[in-house]
């Protein structure tokens, strides 16, 4: 037996199935039906604990394919029932087996939609996942927060993608997925991937086609010192940031961003474009937003979450700069939005050609 | 396999993200390649050793999938589709449901779901039950749980064919004969496959056979594991935490039961003294990410329930399940129009029922849905924290009138004809006292339970006599036995099933027939109309062509029907509505049943008089007086035309199934004509049914002592046009009455000539009064088999050929038919009805 305690006192009992150390974090939901793996391995979720909303989790097991990064970054995974014989053509583990091996506390058996219900009333909350649920194991929880979460998932040292490409593009790594790689790579373009707290001027000197600001855990707002350089990119080449990198955009122009209520994390968002009036189902994770009465006026909304009507993209008027809160590779979840990806090139060959 | 044949389950279970987005990628766009505004229905196939897959069929149209996934998920497909249609864009539709978000998302479950097909091989004993591609089953249970196992479990007992486990007693084959069964694609399979685990069959070996997904047979496997350590665990030795456990899987307290050898009552009360009840979950097309305004619930076990505090003005109305010969969609009719009716009475509407395809189980039918099984231990949990002030078992059919007992036993308050008096009409005895004591007459009978018995009552009432088992619909198991063979072959069947009410050996006579709804309010009664059956007695109403107003009937006998059924009603203290069937034989009217709720002709009575039946047997039924509702008492005189009902059979897609009509009913639809007179109203339902158009080759086939009567048929035939074939005995006779026709040895004498003649297309109809029994070898059921599979239609009752060839020459003559204005027509009928008792 094992628990999940949350901030506010309430106790979630399950089974513990991954590590079987405590451990703390901010518990959120995730309402995806498929996608576990890629989820497990997004950096995005540094220092979460992610509830899944649907029952049966790991049935078709872990394989080597699925993996947004390098390891698991979900600090604690709380399911209503793990499965014990998944099947799978690609099936290498078992989910339980794939946690055990990262040293992931999970629990199983937990009322995952009861706890929906609480976060979705009360907000995002702090909690841990423990053996002993007592006033101490409270105070941990309670106590939480997370310093320089992008420090921590970031690569350490720039490197190469690709070789081949027709364009260069380099982006900035604050928790990137591969499936950004795929959808870059697959568009003809190499790419150099560099550490968050990279200096705009050691970009700049490889002369890219256009920067990539990826996606990343943690408040947009503690990460000033990528800000300042973001500001730099922009006046310089097109730039294209995603989620976190599209907050910073953001904030990069004087916005600001605040913190959502339960925020949004799932494959089933739609995503209105308002140019094209067309409404789009989006992958999502994030748990901030752009306060859309915060940006100056060389900023335009593109994107409208349709369930809450919260700003999903913005686009600036005087440079080829522009951003969503969504996830456009998928990984997980559908890719209906990789037009995106497409104007991004479109800005970068347009800009190319310009400076021919 | 057909898709309308396949166990389905939702969402998808065994695919990674990556498969899941690739077939949605590729359906997506197909339907923006296609330009398709609405509803569209693809099917794929896809491998499971690669990412290879195939589209197999693209719909352009919401399908029969489509109701499945609506129900499956809380997203009206057609609902928005028909918004769409008129213009609407998905992200101005809103969400019904959270009644904040729009239909532009994808719906996400936060439970598993399970459908699986009704088939009606408990009917059709005969039949062929093994699936393929062409669509064997009649309707479909849903049922949704937390896991995929109690999702099962409660579909399979929502079947509603005495299944409460995986355990169909399949313990006597041998193991050679199962691993052979393993390989056939049957309605059968989830319990073979479920008794090959049971023996401890690996996986894998029955993965190979079978190629169904090991998730799902893992799944199956825990079930019987369950299964197996609970299986004669005397109750006294269970513990709560077993208890929770083995409700959590999904295994019912009759389950439990069976399996330790135990009452259904001592299990429910020990689980119930644990403190282990139900809890209901929400449907809310988003996973509990947002409040929901009209979701509807499931129910489950270990998890924070999410029911809101009983009303105090909450009425429950139970639902007929799936559908099923016998029990068709008029039952979910009679429900939806129950619902409504107690809403505008200003009640709080609660629908209990698990068919997918229904309008009852539409989320904004009632004021909250449970998709549950329509057993006694699912409702009486819905029941529990309802708390609903009635409880109505009236509309739903058998399935519902069934459950009144232990509704009433719980405590809850039956609205309507109390379980008294519902079983006054159903008890044998007490019926027959009543009867008896309001000098009725019926065809004398008896309730026997074994062969013996049977056989001893048959030759005391002498042969042919009628065999039935009691509270059954559709006549199921019903049959008419001349002889002691027979009956003792009948009685076989019936008890293949256990029987916990007697069989009844009726006296059978060959009368007209016919049926009267009526509606109620314990003194008063009002009788939308009287039906006359085309076919003679012996042929299930059901399969029967039905006609309103009777045009044969003398007034003398409809005033007595009138009488009989205010008397029979009244002694019965009927609280809404009320079906009687009589038949007229030597002049004299007797009562063949009352069944004390509404019938599969209220639907056709409803339409073809113009009343609102179901409305104000409601109103009836919450004690408002019929004098009060302004369509009067008695026998309501009707809007002036004529409303024909016909049977539409589906025995081209049930081979081994005997086609000729008989006392168990077969048909598995109906249509309506509405004439000015009979004859327009006769051909508009021929012509409805498909069976208008089929001239050119006629085969008779009659008995002896029916072709005098086949004689007029077939004069009429030869002046329309068509060619007739007749085997050897009615062809001489109907040669030396003068007419055409060419001999065809019966099959046993010469196998090809006939079957040549069918299978080159040379007959349309068949006429062929068979003899009686249900061995498959005799002569004309090969020949009505090999036809029908051949789309001819087969008329099996002369009555039928009459009333066919009749409106075959009135079409002739007429050439064309006029259509009805309804509204107009029950607008006259609404100022001329009023007629006092």
């Amino acid at each position: 037996m094992a628990y999940l305690l949350l901030e506010d006192g309430s106790v979630y009992p399950g089974e513990s199935f991954g590590d079987a150390r405590d451990v703390v974090g901010e518990v959120v939901f995730n309402t995806g039906m498929t996608g576990y793996q890629e989820l497990l391995s997004d950096p995005s979720y540094h220092g979460q604990i992610v509830v899944m909303t649907y029952p049966l989790i790991g049935n078709y097991g872990v394989n080597d394919e699925d993996n947004e990064s390098e390891g698991v970054w979900v600090r604690g995974f709380i399911v209503h029932e793990q499965t014990e014989a998944p099947s799978n053509w690609k099936m290498k583990d078992t989910i339980a087996g794939h946690l055990q091996k990262a040293g992931v506390p999970a629990l199983a058996g937990v009322d995952t939609r009861a706890i929906t219900r609480k976060l979705r009333e009360y907000g995002t909350m702090r909690g841990i996942i423990t053996c002993d649920p007592n006033a101490e194991a409270l105070e941990k929880a309670r106590t939480y927060s997370i310093q320089n979460p992008v420090g921590a998932v970031t690569c350490k040292a720039p490197y190469r993608i690709g070789g081949e490409g027709r364009r260069l593009v380099a982006v900035l790594d604050m928790g990137i997925k591969h499936g950004v790689f795929h959808s870059l790579t697959r568009r003809g373009c190499d790419l150099i991937v560099y550490p968050s707290h990279t200096e705009a001027d050691e970009i700049l000197s490889k002369d890219p086609d256009g920067i990539f600001l990826s996606n990343g855990p943690g408040d947009p707002k503690d990460n000033g010192a990528i800000i300042e350089q973001i500001r730099r990119l922009t006046d310089y080449k097109p730039v294209f940031g995603v989620c976190l990198g599209y907050q910073l955009i953001a904030l990069a122009v004087g916005g600001d961003t605040c913190k959502l209520r339960y925020g949004h994390r799932g494959g089933n968002h739609p995503v209105k474009d308002v140019a094209q009036g067309r409404t789009y189902i989006t992958s999502q994770n994030h748990g901030y937003a752009v306060i859309p009465g915060s940006l100056p006026d060389n900023v335009e909304i593109t994107h409208l979450n349709w369930n809450d009507r919260t700003l999903e993209g913005i686009r600036l008027t005087d440079r080829p700069v522009f951003g969503v809160q969504f996830h456009p590779e998928g990984s997980p979840g559908p890719s209906d939005t990789a037009y995106l990806f497409d104007r991004f090139i479109a800005l970068m060959d347009t800009k190319r050609k310009g400076a021919n | 396999m057909h898709t309308g044949d396949s166990i389905v389950v939702a969402p998808t279970q065994t695919l990674r993200d990556a498969e899941y987005q690739m077939l949605r990628s590729a359906a997506i766009n197909i339907v923006n390649k296609l330009r398709i505004e609405g509803g569209c229905n693809i099917q794929f196939a896809l491998d499971t050793d690669s990412m290879e897959y195939y589209v197999i069929e693209v719909n352009p149209r919401v399908s029969r999938s489509s109701s499945l996934a609506s129900k499956a998920t809380g997203y009206p497909i057609a609902k928005v589709a028909a918004r769409i249609a008129v213009g609407y864009n998905l992200d101005e539709i809103e969400n019904g449901v959270t009644g904040k978000t729009t239909a532009c998302f994808e719906p996400v479950l936060d439970y598993v779901v399970v459908k699986i097909p009704r088939w009606p091989f408990d009917k059709f004993v005969r039949a062929d039950k093994q699936i393929g591609t062409r669509m064997k089953a009649t309707g479909e249970v849903m049922a949704i749980g937390l896991s995929f196992e109690a999702a099962l479990l409660k579909a399979v007992r929502s079947l509603e064919q005495g299944l409460y486990s995986l355990d169909t007693g399949l313990d006597v084959l041998g193991d050679e004969k199962l691993e052979a069964r393993l390989y056939e694609v049957s309605c059968e399979r989830l319990f073979v496959v479920a008794e090959a685990l049971r023996r401890g069959m690996p996986v894998d070996k029955i993965y190979r056979i079978t190629t169904i997904d090991p998730w799902f047979l893992d799944k199956i496997r825990r079930i019987v594991v369950t299964e197996k350590e609970i299986s004669g665990l005397p109750l006294k030795k269970w513990t709560p935490d077993l208890m929770r456990r083995v409700k959590k899987t999904g295994f019912s307290d009759k389950a439990v039961a069976q399996l330790t050898g135990s009452a259904e009552s001592d299990v429910r009360a020990l689980r119930e003294s644990m403190g282990i009840r139900p809890v209901f979950r929400m449907v809310d097309t988003c996973a509990g990410e947002f409040d929901a305004v009209s979701p509807y619930y499931y129910s489950c076990y270990g998890v924070q329930g999410e029911s809101g505090p009983p009303s105090k003005k909450t009425v429950v109305v139970l639902g007929s399940g799936p559908i099923r010969i016998g029990q068709g969609v008029e039952f979910d009719y009679c429900s939806v129009h129950c619902a409504w009716a107690l809403r505008r009475a200003g009640y709080e509407t609660v629908i209990i029922n698990n068919n997918p395809e229904t309008v009852s189980t539409d989320f904004d039918t009632s004021d909250r849905l449970y998709f549950e099984p329509l057993t006694e231990e699912d409702v009486l949990g819905v029941l529990a924290v309802e708390q609903p002030v009635g409880v109505v078992c009236q509309f739903g059919g058998q399935t519902a009138i069934k459950l009144a007992h232990c509704v009433a036993s719980a405590g809850y308050r039956i609205r309507g004809t109390s379980l008294a008096d519902i079983d006054a009409a159903e008890d044998r005895k007490r019926f027959d006292a009543l009867l008896a004591k309001l000098k009725i007459p019926r065809p004398e009978g008896a309730t026997v339970f074994t062969r013996e018995e049977a056989v001893r009552a048959a030759n005391d009432l002498g042969y042919p006599v009628l065999v039935r088992p009691s509270y059954v619909l559709g006549g199921q198991g019903m049959e008419i036995a001349h002889n002691n063979r027979q009956i003792c072959e009948y009685m076989d069947i019936i008890n293949l099933t256990a029987q916990e009410h007697p069989i009844l050996v009726d006296k059978y006579l060959l009368g007209q027939e016919l049926e009267v709804d009526a509606i109620c309010d314990g003194e008063d009664v009002l009788i939308p109309g009287i039906m006359e059956h085309v076919e003679r007695a012996g042929i299930h109403s059901g399969d029967s062509i039905s006609l309103y107003p009777p045009q044969n009937v003398p007034d003398e006998q409809l005033d007595r029907i009138v009488e009989l059924t205010r008397a029979l009603s009244r002694k019965l203290h009927v609280k809404g509505l009320v079906n009687i069937q009589y038949i007229l034989f030597n002049d004299e009217v007797y009562v063949i049943e009352v069944n004390p709720r509404s019938s599969r002709t209220v639907p056709f009575i409803s339409k073809a008089t113009g009343l609102p039946v179901v409305d104000l047997g409601v109103k009836a039924s919450l004690g408002m007086k019929l004098a009060d509702l302004g369509y009067g008492t008695g026998l309501y005189e009707g809007p002036g035309i004529v409303a024909v009902k016909l049977p539409v059979f589906s025995s081209e897609k049930l081979p081994g199934v005997e086609v000729s009509l008989g006392p168990e009913m077969k048909s598995t639809g109906e249509v309506i004509g509405l004439g000015s007179n009979v004859t327009e109203a006769m051909v508009k339902g021929f012509v409805a049914a498909g069976m208008m158009n089929k001239r050119g080759g006629v085969l008779i086939s009659v008995n002896k002592k029916d072709r005098e009567l086949v004689l007029p048929v077939a004069r009429v035939l030869a002046n329309e046009g068509c060619t007739l074939y007749a085997t050897p005995g009615t062809a001489k006779y109907l040669g030396i009455q003068g007419l055409v026709v060419t001999a065809v040895p019966k099959i046993s004498q010469s196998h090809d000539a006939l079957l040549k003649l069918l299978m080159d297309g040379h007959i349309n109809i068949i006429i062929d009064t068979p003899t009686r029994g249900r061995e498959p070898e005799r002569d004309g059921f090969r020949m009505r088999r090999a036809a029908v599979e051949r789309g001819v239609t087969c008329l099996t009752s002369l009555d039928t050929a009459t009333a066919l060839v009749q409106s075959m020459r009135s079409w002739s003559v007429l050439g064309c038919t006029h259509p009805i204005e309804l509204g107009e027509a029950n607008g006259r009928a609404g100022k001329a009805g009023k007629n006092p008792a």
